[in-house]
């Protein structure tokens, strides 16, 4: 079986390759079902939001970090846990804010848009808008209000991807009413 | 690494979109399911691309069924499919005793009529897989115990 020996197929780097392929076809569809970018925006980080706060049980689960002491923390896991255990790539943290409650990620290579590439009319699309609704869905979890968005992005003409994060409040645990 | 639980929340999320824009039927039913299929026929047209690119020309149908079953396979799925089975005149039979995207679900009897939305993607991905390997088919999935899953292939002959 001679074939069998030159068929080595690096199966990690392929089963990035599917989750890329299966959002540009989530992405297509969502471009077909809907007449304006915006709303396709809308839905990616919808969307997003529902993994998030899923995939944030399986992230404490596998990791077994604690809670976070403040807001440098978090972003430390994000871009070196986070990013590192579901896309493999580690983003770096910078552009700190003066009050410490706004940092940005730099991702240099996006998984999401390796074979990507934005026709004219679409220019207003978020490609990868669903990482936002992801991390949005994911702290809010973990009792942080975070508002999140694509500051720049290489897939409409900037030098980087950056992603802007910035911290709005902790989210009280509620207690049913009545229930002391 | 990319991990596996991101593509498996983005097929959810996938199901969830498809057949929440759309209300409930027999017809809409079936054409969320074909909606599915294509979405994942495009897909695995890619990936068959992508892996086979370094790799010599197949010998016949089957050197191409053996791989979808064991390379494609373990490549989507993580493992190999468990029983291939045909009958020599184009139809091909594909038995995983523990389907991937099957195995989050109860293996009782409680959500086995949801089942075929979760194979629909996947019978999209083979047939395209297929398709760019100059296969042209159809494939439909059945499921009769959770999480065994059968993909039956049937190859068009052109």
């Amino acid at each position: 079986m001679s074939r069998q020996s030159n068929r080595t197929t690096d199966s990690k780097k392929m089963n990035s390759e599917l989750f890329t392929l299966t959002y540009g076809a989530l992405v297509t569809q969502l471009c077909k079902d809907y007449e304006n970018d915006e709303e396709v925006n809308k839905q990616l980080d919808k969307m997003g939001y529902n993994i998030g706060v899923r995939l944030i049980e399986d992230f404490l689960a596998r990791s077994s970090i604690g809670r976070c002491q403040d807001f440098r923390e978090t972003a430390d896991v994000i871009a070196k846990v986070a990013f590192k255990m579901y896309l493999g790539i580690t983003p770096s943290v910078t552009n700190w804010s003066p009050a410490g409650d706004e940092f940005s990620l730099m991702l240099e290579n996006n998984p999401l848009v390796d074979f990507v590439e934005l026709p004219d009319n679409h220019s207003t699309l978020i490609y990868s808008n669903l990482l936002c609704g992801v991390l949005r869905g994911a702290l809010e979890m973990v009792q942080m209000a975070v508002d999140v968005r694509f500051a720049q992005d290489t897939l409409r003409g900037d030098n980087v991807t950056e992603i802007r994060m910035k911290f709005i409040k902790r989210i009280e645990e509620n207690l049913p009413a009545g229930d002391e | 690494m990319a991990d596996e639980a991101p593509f498996q929340f983005l097929h959810n999320e996938l199901l969830q979109y498809i057949y929440k824009t759309s209300d409930n039927g027999e017809t809409e039913n079936g054409r969320n399911i074909t909606k599915l299929e294509n979405m994942g026929f495009r897909v695995g047209q890619g990936l068959v691309e992508r892996m086979t690119k370094d790799t010599a020309r197949f010998k016949d149908e089957l050197d191409v069924m053996k791989f979808i079953c064991k390379d494609f396979w373990t490549c989507v799925f993580k493992k190999q499919i468990d029983n291939l089975r045909t009958n020599h005149q184009g139809i091909y039979v594909l038995q995983d005793n523990k389907f991937r995207l099957l195995s989050q679900l109860s293996a009782g009897k409680q959500y086995l009529d949801q089942a075929p939305k979760y194979l629909a993607f996947s019978c999209g991905l083979v047939r395209g897989g297929l398709s760019n390997l100059g296969v042209k088919s159809i494939v439909t999935a059945e499921v009769s115990v959770m999480p065994a899953c059968k993909f039956q292939v049937m190859i068009q002959k052109m």
